[in-house]
């Protein structure tokens, strides 16, 4: 430590980052529009019944579906934070709702209480998650000014279904996280 | 690891181009990821001031780094993670080891992390007993084929998908031939899930990390941070001191920049923000120095550490791609590489510096401006100054700095060429003069120009 006080130049001050804003008309579109550009399928939709009838045609619902919803009670099972993280293995399709999204990149800002356990939305082979539309923010500026100070042990963004190209640079949806990313925009 | 150490960079590289279809498609390959990113980049109107803000925001972490250390040591600490300082490679392994010891665990699963590769950290914890997977896809078929990664971002950017099929076959027991690239990812998600399933330590790297508030931010499209992480009961993240940022707001910055410079996609498909242990979970985070507090007393240097280790220069580089990254015989390969391997070793690498043609291309995307090229510049001086320069490039540059100190030595020099090149040509065209590789001799001229301006003006 005293060789990097040592060999650190003189201060130089912090940039003033406060002029970079995104445009805020036309979110809903936008955010649909790049988030199908990045492989994931949204859906615009005004009740809940209709986000139950989008994933009953959409999935096989013989499977384990898992929510934190408590409205889907019923329709899912209900995720327990106390529960084994490695028993979600076989869970077909995980149910959240996301705090925002980013109509720039399409990303979701997920909290670890809204993911149920923080492994949720990664080890579940699909995602579906509920966001309002007044809840779109245009960049990731205003993104980090939503979440401000908030505490947490765990966040994140998730931008789509996970993908990899490492094979010759050929696109893959579906690399170890869900093989599919559905977004349901509540208007 | 087949990495060989006894070549330098132009041998290496001849190695490489001599499959010339392979040089072709390599070269197509890492260009068409150039111009994705130039696409994304010109969406955003503000790019140039984002990469100035990103520039300005580094500089101040290079100035005021040994504060935000402690602010950020302070922050882990408060939040229940473990902080460990290790100087070198080392004593970096030697933290592993005793972490997971301690729980008595001898398999881990780790996601990309450069520095890792870097302290050959794998081959450290196997020799003491321990199993190591590289989850990233590319990273585990670089491991099972006992190779170093040839890009950052990019592990298996030189492999053909046959060789990969090859390697699934021998390892995985696939059906010989198999080559299709979304098959091959199917084989290796369904072993690499039962691997997440069964290991109780992770290890990832780090991408950025928040002096402010403690937490840090590791990016994957393919998710495997996030299965190992929240899967294990011991999670270790390895980083380098740089990676520090002041505050959570300046995340709108790198992260605009990172993945836009990186792949072209607006956003790494996982940005996931780690703060606090899991209930019964223990967090490690290990602050490695390794050579950054030397190169930040590097004035000419320093700026390196402004290196957010997206790969743009390596995509946009002639020289790495044509000559492939495990040319550069070291972990983080092309234009960076060539800046910050120096500084570990002059003498090993004396040879990456010269691996450029100085066009500038790197310097001109580097998402954090890093000038690049004039750094590659004035490490050629430096090694040369410090007598590491290649024995032909020594001579050579002896030999150019006598003939251009007097014009009587520099006529006498340009005689003798001209009537060598006329009268017996194998002097120069042949295969010891590294300029007449892949290349034919210009015709030399009859008379120079000193001799054909004299003739003229008595005319």
């Amino acid at each position: 430590m005293e060789a990097v006080l040592k060999n650190q130049p003189a201060a130089t001050a912090l940039p003033d980052i406060t002029m970079f804003k995104g445009d805020g008309s036309g979110l809903v579109e936008r955010y649909m529009a790049v988030f199908a550009a990045i492989g994931g399928t949204v859906h615009l939709v005004e009740t809940a019944g209709e986000v139950k009838e989008l994933l009953a045609e959409n999935f096989d619902l013989s499977r384990r579906i898992v929510t934190t919803l408590p409205e889907l009670d019923g329709f899912a099972e209900l995720i327990t934070a106390a529960v084994d993280p490695h028993r979600y293995d076989d869970a077909e399709l995980a149910i959240i709702s996301g705090d925002f999204c980013v109509a720039e990149n399409g990303a979701v800002w997920l909290t670890e209480e809204l993911m149920g356990q923080r492994i949720i939305p990664y080890i579940c082979q699909h995602l579906a998650v509920i966001v309002r539309a007044a809840d779109i923010v245009p960049t990731l500026h205003e993104a980090y000014d939503r979440i401000g100070t908030a505490d947490y042990g765990f966040s994140g963004f998730i931008g789509g279904p996970s993908k990899t190209a490492d094979i010759e640079q050929a696109l893959v949806l579906g690399a170890h996280g869900p093989l599919t990313m559905t977004v349901f925009i509540m208007k | 690891m087949k990495q060989s150490k006894s070549k330098d960079h132009a041998a290496l590289a001849a190695a490489f181009i001599k499959d010339e279809e392979r040089v072709d498609w390599h070269d197509g390959a890492l260009w068409f990821i150039r111009q994705k990113r130039d696409i994304a980049s010109k969406q955003i109107p503000e790019w140039e001031q984002l990469r100035e803000a990103a520039s300005a925001i580094k500089s101040n972490v290079i100035s005021n780094l040994h504060d935000y250390l402690l602010q950020f040591e302070a922050n882990l600490t408060r939040n229940g993670v473990t902080v460990h300082w290790a100087a070198n490679a080392d004593e970096h392994n030697a933290i592993v080891y005793s972490i997971l010891k301690a729980k008595e665990i001898t398999q881990m699963v780790k996601s990309k992390s450069m520095l890792t590769e870097e302290c050959q950290l794998n081959e450290y914890l196997e020799e003491r007993g321990i199993e190591v997977i590289n989850s990233d896809l590319g990273e585990y078929i670089q491991q099972i084929d006992k190779e170093p990664p040839s890009h950052i971002v990019l592990p298996c950017i030189h492999k053909r998908k046959e060789e990969i099929g090859e390697l699934f076959h021998e390892h995985l027991g696939t059906e010989k031939g198999l080559s299709d690239p979304t098959q091959l990812t199917r084989v290796a998600r369904k072993h690499l899930r039962n691997v997440f399933m069964t290991r109780r330590a992770a290890l990832t790297g780090v991408n950025f990390a928040v002096a402010e508030t403690g937490e840090y931010i590791v990016c994957t499209n393919e998710g495997n941070a996030d299965m190992g992480a929240h899967l294990s009961e011991v999670q270790i993240a390895s980083m380098g001191l740089e990676k520090l940022i002041p505050q959570k707001k300046h995340l709108s910055i790198f992260l605009r920049l990172l993945a836009r410079s990186a792949t072209g996609q607006p956003i790494t498909i996982y940005s996931s923000h780690y703060k606090k242990p899991r209930p019964g979970q223990e967090m490690h985070l290990i602050l490695v120095d390794a050579g950054r507090t030397k190169q930040l007393g590097r004035i000419d240097f320093r700026d390196s550490l402004k290196c957010i280790k997206c790969g743009s220069c390596m995509n946009t580089c002639p020289v790495y791609r044509k000559s492939g990254g495990l040319s550069y015989h070291n972990t983080i390969s092309g234009p960076i590489g060539a800046i910050l391997a120096p500084n570990l070793d002059m003498k090993k690498h004396a040879d990456l510096p010269f691996a450029s043609t100085l066009c500038g291309s790197c310097s001109n995307v580097c998402p954090v401006k890093i000038n690049i090229h004039g750094q590659l510049y004035k490490w050629r001086q430096e090694i040369v100054k410090e007598g590491y320069a290649a024995n032909t490039k020594a001579l050579g540059m002896k030999a150019m700095a006598w003939t251009l100190s007097s014009p009587g030595n520099f006529t006498n020099a340009g005689n003798a060429g001209r009537w060598f090149m006329h009268n017996i040509p194998f002097v120069v065209k042949n295969r010891f003069n590294p300029w007449y590789k892949q290349r034919e001799m210009p015709e030399g001229p009859k008379e120079s120009f000193a001799a054909w301006y004299a003739r003229s003006e008595k005319k």
